[in-house]
């Protein structure tokens, strides 16, 4: 990594710092996933070198999968770092918000089916907010962080996914979850056809109601 | 919070709230300004195994007449000097809520002042708000019945992040028993599993679960229980291990939550705020983050009556009554549903 020039950075985010930067002519992202204090070094190797072993791998199954993410250059597990391509564009969070209902809707469409091919892939995101999501100046989306991600194709980990979605939507994009979420599971079901994605939102539900203190549980259950 | 130290004026309004959403029966009286005058709690301590609803109940209703009088001695008020009666209508248990409802519904009717319905979780925010002088922080609220993390957006506490399965207090007290731990006076389940912890040595492989801004803890608990049930480890370093593992993923949890919203304030309430070890993590969490950390008092942490009253205080002054014929206790009550007008 010595021959990274000029690093600023972009982002100090919870799990990782982001940083810009020269590497061989090209700008790239470094992804570093520094040493937490807080927690015993052990543990603390455990998750970082794992997920930086295990982010990559998604990212190149979602590309696979027909899903844009950021070319990988380089992994480097001892220091938990990843360097990557730079992807120009705006985070999907920014945007969402100052887009017509129309433009919106399509947006959402096509998050879900980009989802919807990640999933038939077998590849779980484990982390969908529209932070994680980019439209590139080519108009094409981004996804990215996938260090809480993982491989399987279980009814389970799809309704978890699309859980979390959902939350995410309505914890920063509340003002219109609904027509969101409808829109996602829309573009989701164009890919995964009507049957599977019948059966997503089923298990949606009933992990929703496992969850503490949500009203719907009584009257379904 | 107000220097109010001189004589109370007979003009002051008090505010009485009871608490008895599990196991804790309080009642806690403030002023309109915040001043906490009374904050009584009587436990219920069940001989074996965790809390029944039921038992808990009928323990509510020995006691409250006794706690009642206590906090209103430890004030130095008469009842007829309260006008608003607050109390706990959700989230909880079913039974034991009902019975605080009663007692508040009883008392406000025979005083003829209005009653109000207080979230639980917002009040457990506001007191922590009220005791640190946090402003707008970030929440991490962890107890026997609640894991979540939020902070205020438009109108509204947000939940960012929460349990997708048992509450982080549930894990301990669970595992707790397991092992065979048992309730003392003055020390509950949680901080005698932390003394063990205390003297941990070697951290055992479990299971560490995050997804998204969400934690799963019951897997974590089913290893951990496993492995003491095997007896091929230590007590010490399972305690040390199970609490290092779930606190760490609270912790990740609270600080994707902070690093999101960019907010400058980490606040740690609820009953698991106590725990030491807890504390000096999420102080970690926010000094990474040039954030200011707090946790609100031990008094305050656990479920207790002046919360309820400070919450119903704040909510009364912004216009919230609630009818008696809506008084209804609501069991799954989220924090997100709950309109705090008077947060700016």
């Amino acid at each position: 990594m010595g021959e990274v020039a000029s690093r600023t950075l972009l982002k100090k985010g919870a799990e990782a710092s982001l940083f810009l930067a020269d590497w061989h002519g090209r700008r790239v992202v470094i992804k570093a996933r520094f040493p937490k204090k807080y927690r015993p070094v052990e543990l603390d190797v455990k998750i970082r070198s794992y997920r930086t072993v295990h982010e990559p791998q998604l990212m190149h199954e979602a590309k696979k999968a027909g899903v844009p993410t950021p070319t990988i250059f380089l992994v480097d597990v001892k220091n938990a770092v990843i360097i990557m391509e730079f992807i120009e564009g705006k985070q999907i969070k920014q945007l969402l918000g100052n887009l017509s209902e129309k433009e919106r809707e399509e947006v959402c469409v096509r998050i879900g089916e980009l989802i919807g091919k990640l999933h038939m892939h077998g590849v779980i995101h484990g982390d969908l907010t529209t932070s994680n999501m980019i439209l590139s100046s080519e108009g094409k989306i981004f996804f990215v962080d996938f260090g809480l991600g993982e491989k399987t194709m279980e009814l389970e980990a799809r309704g978890v996914d699309l859980h979390l979605m959902k939350r995410a939507l309505q914890s920063t994009h509340y003002q219109f979850v609904e027509e969101c979420f409808e829109s996602v599971m829309k573009g989701y079901s164009a890919v995964l056809g009507a049957e599977e994605t019948g059966k997503v939102l089923g298990k949606i539900r009933e992990i929703e109601r496992r969850g503490r203190y949500v009203a719907e549980r009584r009257e379904e259950a | 919070m107000k220097e109010c130290a001189e004589m109370k004026r007979p003009a002051e309004a008090y505010c009485l709230g009871v608490e008895s959403t599990a196991d804790d029966f309080g009642v806690g009286i403030s002023t309109l300004h915040g001043e906490i005058l009374a904050n009584v709690s009587n436990a219920y301590i069940p001989e074996e195994g965790g809390i029944h609803p039921r038992e808990a109940a009928r323990h509510h209703a020995e006691v409250a007449d006794k706690v009642l009088d206590e906090a209103l001695a430890e004030a130095g008020i008469k009842p007829r000097d309260l006008s608003i009666i607050a109390f706990s209508q959700g989230p909880g248990l079913g039974p034991c809520l009902r019975t605080g409802a009663t007692v508040a519904r009883a008392l406000a009717s025979y005083l003829d002042v209005p009653l109000v319905g207080v979230n639980h979780s917002v009040a457990h925010i506001e007191i922590g708000k009220l005791k640190t002088g946090a402003r707008d922080p970030v929440t991490l609220y962890v107890s026997g019945g609640n894991t979540n993390v939020s902070a205020f957006d438009s109108g509204r506490y947000r939940v960012f992040g929460e349990t997708l399965d048992i509450a982080l207090g549930n894990c301990l007290d669970v595992f707790a028993r397991e092992a065979g731990l048992r309730h003392q006076k003055g020390m509950p389940l949680g901080a005698a599993l932390e003394q063990l912890a205390a003297n941990g040595e070697r951290l055992i492989s479990l299971p560490y679960t995050v997804k998204g801004m969400d934690v799963s803890l019951s897997g974590l608990l089913t290893a951990a229980t496993s492995l003491l049930h095997k007896g091929r480890c230590k007590l010490e370093d399972l305690c040390y291990s199970l609490q290092e593992n779930a606190f760490s993923m609270v912790a990740e949890v609270t600080e994707r939550a902070l690093a999101h919203t960019e907010k400058e304030e980490v606040l740690l309430t609820g009953g698991v705020a106590a725990n030491k070890r807890l504390q000096a993590m999420l102080k970690a969490i926010a000094e990474e983050h040039d954030a200011r950390f707090s946790v609100v008092p031990r008094e305050f942490a656990t479920d207790n009556g002046a919360m309820i009253a400070w919450t119903g205080v704040l909510a009364y002054t912004h216009g919230a009554v609630t009818p008696i014929e809506e008084s209804f206790v609501k069991l799954r009550w989220r924090l997100e549903k709950v309109d705090v007008s008077w947060v700016k």
